[in-house]
């Protein structure tokens, strides 16, 4: 697909969902809104196109990222035991301040994100890995150990049920206040474009890339850390978004190889646009309500995913 | 310590656990308490050689230790399986459905399910195996959302029984079921024996097994028939349990000093039991049930598995 249409995709896709929703709003009103369309505007429409924007670019682009490092590509960025560390920090807010405000939540639950990404990286640089499997192998393992530790808690307080409803994919609860917190991201995906040349480097394996004069492990571990932490935000601001981490990269990379300064901005075009099809649909398809993003994702991705993969011609 | 020691001592330790777990706190009812516990280990038994063989099957077949045949997505099938029943009808109509429709129903729709997925795949010439698994994580997803969507919505009471579903348990195993597991497991084994024997030259590689003369894409196909079948069977006995694939595995590669299948096999096999009598006893005698046994494999296991990596790098 020509990156050109990709562009234009998003470009018609975000003024689309600017417009679309339950309080009249077209076009023409931008001249001359009234003080309550201007709200509507700015505290639900504009932070809900953010969040699309940042969670499909950025869900994409670290997905990739870390298929590349970890030289598998069927590791995703969940894989890294953010997602597990996420959820029991999303308990934890749950139980001890359950009165707090979103936002407060969303801080604790990052403060564990975080802090188990840290624990995941000293592991990983205590072991000498030969083995660029061991990188997914280890986020694994430590996923389940805290996972364990999330599910033992829950099981015993009841609460698995509101964990996991927390964590199912919503645009619905974005509003201006309470999504904040994904402008952390977007730094971090504009160091991953600019490292992506080093990415590449580092996926041909350690020999390699230090036979070209790259700092393997610190490209790694900066690598490492952008995906955890863009996982954590998104996560826990918009919920877990099915397929764009793992067979958005996939499906890019059949088609453009595996150089991520080429690659790259295809990822994560397709991510955004992805998304925001799929949260206009869900938006129209019920309307006055909506279908959560959650479902929408992972039913229209199934349907369209399967159906490249399978129209692709049987070479590999 | 050579390798046939280490599978003797871990078959010595499975025989003392299995021992332990027979006859601890048995309090003279051994009438009562006997073929119960038996009935709980046979189910071990069972669920720990299905799940070892199919999940070192699977990793040889795609060449990628981190790999279970969770991939195929069966577990999520299981799970939207459940919970949509629960989410249509009522948790009373999956308990007024009965065991042994549950577990029918259960194995025949992730039979159904795998051998559609591969039909669809292998019937176009050439298809790679990169494409059945990427199907499969589509199609997985496909179901896991859904059920995810429908846990958000049911009443809190209804998701209990739904959560039940979420988590392998020996609870009340009901005589029928696990003979005629104990049957479909034997049938499978027994029926794909000799394809079991190309694993050592599998792991070669594809080029390399071809080479060396084995009909790749026949003994690729038939051994993926098997593996989904073992999976179908022991998610249908007791739930989801493809962690524990993982766990053991990749413990045994490191602790064994080969890639042969003729060991590696057994030594997972042993672990398992191992690890899910062990598990087992920590959940019904130091937590009384208040948790899952997936909760202690995890949490055990996978501070083992941590363990043994940096001892490995140490030396």
């Amino acid at each position: 697909m020509k990156i050109a249409y990709l562009w234009i995709a998003l470009i018609v896709l975000s003024v689309t969902s600017l417009f679309v929703g339950v309080t009249d709003l077209t076009p023409l009103d931008l001249f001359g809104m009234t003080e309550y369309q201007w709200q509507v505007m700015s505290i639900s429409r504009i932070p809900r196109l953010i969040s699309i924007l940042i969670a499909g670019v950025g869900m994409s682009v670290i997905g990739l990222i870390m298929q590349q490092l970890a030289r598998n590509k069927f590791v995703s960025p969940s894989t890294a035991g953010t997602t597990d560390s996420a959820s029991l920090g999303v308990l934890v807010a749950i139980l001890l301040f359950p009165g707090a405000s979103p936002l407060f939540k969303v801080a604790v639950a990052f403060v564990f994100a975080l802090a188990g990404t840290m624990l995941f990286m000293r592991i990983l640089s205590k072991i000498q890995f030969r083995d660029p499997i061991l990188i997914a192998l280890v986020g694994l393992m430590f996923g389940g150990i805290v996972g364990s530790a999330t599910t033992f808690l829950a099981l015993k307080y009841n609460l698995l049920q509101s964990v996991n409803s927390w964590l199912f994919g919503d645009f619905s609860s974005i509003l201006k206040g309470r999504y904040e917190m994904l402008y952390v991201s977007i730094p971090l995906i504009a160091i991953a474009y600019l490292y992506a040349n080093r990415f590449t480097i580092a996926g041909m394996g350690e020999e390699f890339a230090v036979n070209l004069g790259l700092k393997y492990r610190q490209v790694v571990n900066l690598g490492l850390g952008i995906v955890a932490l863009v996982s954590a935000v998104i996560l826990l601001t918009v919920g877990s978004l099915p397929f764009l981490g793992l067979i958005i990269p996939n499906l890019v990379s059949l088609y453009k190889g595996d150089n991520l300064k080429s690659s790259l901005p295809h990822t994560a075009l397709l991510g955004a646009v992805f998304v925001l099809a799929c949260d206009i649909l869900g938006r129209v398809l019920i309307y006055p309500y909506e279908i959560s993003i959650g479902l929408m994702v992972g039913v229209i991705g199934s349907g369209i995913f399967l159906y490249l993969l399978l129209r692709r011609k049987s070479h590999v | 310590m050579s390798d046939r020691w280490k599978l003797t001592i871990l078959g010595a330790i499975a025989l003392a656990l299995i021992a332990v777990f027979m006859i601890i706190d048995g309090s003279g009812n051994w009438d009562y308490v006997l073929p119960r516990r038996a009935k709980k280990i046979l189910a071990i038994l069972l669920t720990g050689a299905a799940i070892s063989v199919s999940t070192v099957a699977f990793q040889t077949l795609t060449n990628n230790k981190i790999l279970t045949p969770t991939l195929i997505g069966l577990d999520s099938l299981y799970l939207l399986l459940h919970t949509a029943i629960v989410f249509v009808f009522g948790s009373t109509a999956l308990a007024a459905m009965g065991k042994n429709a549950q577990f029918g129903l259960a194995v025949g729709m992730m039979a159904a399910f795998a051998l559609l997925l591969y039909k669809l795949l292998f019937k176009r010439e050439g298809a790679h195996l990169y494409y059945l698994l990427l199907v499969g994580i589509i199609c997985g997803t496909f179901f896991s959302s859904i059920s995810s969507f429908m846990q958000m919505l049911l009443d809190p009471n209804e998701f209990l029984v739904v959560q039940d579903k979420m988590f392998a348990s020996f609870n009340n195993m009901n005589t029928d079921i696990l003979i005629i597991s104990i049957v479909l497991v034997a049938l499978v084994l027994a029926y794909f024996y000799r394809d079991f024997k190309y694993l050592d030259v599998l792991a070669l590689g594809k080029e390399h097994a071809v080479n060396l003369g084995v009909p790749y894409d026949r003994i690729t196909k038939r051994l993926l028939v098997a593996v989904a079948m073992l999976v179908a069977v022991s998610t249908a006995l007791v739930g989801p349990v493809t962690f524990l694939g993982l766990l053991v595995s990749n413990v045994a590669y490191r602790m064994l000093s080969t890639f042969r299948h003729a060991v590696v096999i057994p030594g997972t096999i042993l672990l398992s039991i191992v690890s899910l009598v062990g598990g087992l006893l920590i959940v019904e005698r130091v937590f009384t049930f208040s948790t899952t046994l997936s909760v202690i494999l995890n949490f055990i296991g996978g501070i083992y598995f941590l363990y043994l990596l940096l001892k490995e790098s140490k030396t």
